[in-house]
């Protein structure tokens, strides 16, 4: 499987504090990756580094070959994201919003793609709705809409079904899983939902406190550490890291 | 330089201006109410002088160029604020636009923002008080290049001040034009000036355009070689904020400033 995305070495201090210590992994073409861990663990400070809105104290990122830190238009043309924290802007309707990071990204038949995404994540009768008006469920549509604009090589999932009732959860999981399969696109996917990240990826890497701990296949890998379910390995691992952490195993 | 980022952005303007009224009103309001205060000042001015110097051309042609120059820093001032305003830093700035689209962008927005202001003070100023901005001749097109390039140098520079110091920062902006307004003599000459003053006033390129704005009025003529001198300090200060802007938006991304803007600081 050929990489989306290569991270290597990469490390972020904020004064004496690490946040991000030293970690590698790669995401292929078509595969979603579970960036699992507990608050404060490094999962988003790992996401604003590939995003390139934080700069790494080391290591280096390259999406598809592009090195972030030398070529980041190149780069972040073929990615894009969506997180909670980081809502579309309010007082712009969601039809001007997607109008907009549209012709941000440079995509190719803008209109006839805006409206194929309005009808793909249930929007149409939002469109001409200001975001700051949508429900929270809404409004994580309108972002996820906005991470698909560019049919991107690499997507940043972070907590992207948090506000989403089960149903629609369910028919997001199930949109992502066919983008990555038909579309060959990558997913980096952070979520607390261990049985969505267990239906969902086809891999995962447990961060804690900046290192990854573990990586493994989120359907054997609770079994190889004798726990019952992935959340009971979730658990332990934010728990008791070093009981189970070897160090770095990717 | 991808023109499409550019657009984005300056659409992105767009579609706030033409759906907010509490946007499109301060374009012209307080322009309106500048010209027509001064206007009332200077006829008044007229009538109890026995001088026979109509003041007009020069108090109220002054408060319309400095006015214009208001408009243009703000025009890209408030561009930047949008994405402060709706907390957009992390949605703006983890896309392809380089920060050459997007300050080029804000000043873009500042052009069109700013040439509604000017508009409306020149029909004011000619309708209702006589003044003609054509009586200055051609030389008000350097007046105005060189106040727009200044404008868009503060601009720049507040942007960054916001950027580097938070959104409660943007007091500190607003107030910046009435600190600079004593040192280039928008009222007056700069020989009215204490002689340390006169030393910032050389290093403001605005000072040159009233003394050459004064230089007409009173019938002589405009130094081109200062004007051109106060033209190449605007454009010096345009470089100098832009390398300004770029330097603390590499500090936010290295620090996390810009991942965690509303937190303002991050210690």
């Amino acid at each position: 499987m050929s990489k989306v995305l290569s991270v290597r070495d990469l490390r972020k201090e904020y004064g004496g504090t690490v946040a991000v210590d030293g970690i590698s992994f790669d995401v292929g073409h078509g595969e979603i990756v579970g960036l699992l861990g507990p608050n404060g663990a490094g999962k988003t400070t790992t996401i604003n580094m590939i995003l390139g809105v934080l700069e790494p104290t080391a290591g280096t990122i390259h999406i598809e070959g592009l090195d972030i830190a030398t070529q980041r238009s190149r780069a972040l043309e073929r990615t894009n994201f969506a997180a909670v924290y980081a809502p579309l802007p309010g007082n712009l309707t969601v039809y001007q919003n997607l109008r907009i990071f549209g012709l941000i990204y440079g995509v190719k038949d803008l209109a006839e793609r805006i409206e194929v995404l309005l009808k793909q994540f249930s929007l149409e009768s939002f469109r001409d709705v200001k975001c700051g008006v949508l429900s929270s469920g809404e409004q994580t549509r309108a972002c996820l809409a906005k991470a698909m604009l560019n049919s991107p090589h690499l997507l940043l999932l972070d907590e992207p079904t948090a506000s989403l009732d089960p149903a629609r959860a369910r028919d997001m999981r199930t949109k992502i899983r066919e983008y990555a399969a038909n579309g060959g696109g990558g997913v980096l996917w952070t979520s607390h939902n261990m049985y969505e990240v267990e239906g969902v990826c086809d891999r995962v890497l447990f961060l804690s406190n900046g290192k990854i701990l573990l990586e493994g296949d989120p359907k054997t890998l609770r079994l190889d550490h004798g726990k019952k379910t992935l959340e009971d390995l979730f658990i332990a691992v934010a728990n008791e890291p070093m009981a189970l952490g070897k160090g770095q195993t990717s | 330089m991808n023109l499409n980022r550019v657009t984005a952005i300056v659409l992105r303007q767009f579609y706030l201006m033409r759906e907010s009224p509490a946007r499109v009103l301060p374009l012209f309001a307080w322009v309106a109410i500048d010209v027509v205060l001064w206007g009332f000042i200077t006829r008044y001015l007229n009538t109890v002088t026995l001088s026979g110097f109509n003041f007009i051309p020069t108090l109220l042609g002054a408060v319309l160029l400095w006015d214009f120059f208001i408009r243009v820093m703000q025009g890209v001032t408030t561009a930047f604020l949008e994405d402060v305003w709706s907390r957009n830093f992390l949605n703006i700035f983890a896309t392809p636009l380089s920060i050459a689209e997007y300050v080029s962008a804000l000043v873009i927005s500042s052009i069109a923002t700013s040439c509604v202001g000017l508009i409306v003070m020149l029909v004011l100023a000619r309708t209702v008080f006589g003044l003609s901005f054509f009586s200055y001749g051609l030389i008000l097109m350097p007046f105005l290049l060189v106040l727009f390039l200044f404008g868009i140098a503060l601009g720049i520079v507040c942007s960054s001040v916001v950027l580097r110091f938070g959104p409660a920062s943007e007091w500190l902006v607003w107030p910046i034009p009435a600190l600079i307004s004593p040192f280039v003599g928008v009222f007056y000459p700069l020989s009215t000036l204490p002689q340390w003053m006169q030393y910032f006033s050389h290093l403001l390129p605005p000072s040159y355009v009233f003394e050459g704005m004064r230089a007409i009025v009173l019938g002589g003529a405009v130094s081109e070689a200062l004007l051109l001198w106060g033209a190449c300090l605007a454009v010096l200060y345009i470089l100098l904020s832009c390398w300004l802007f770029t330097s603390v938006y590499h500090h936010a991304v290295r620090t996390g400033l810009i991942a965690r803007y509303s937190a303002e600081t991050l210690s």
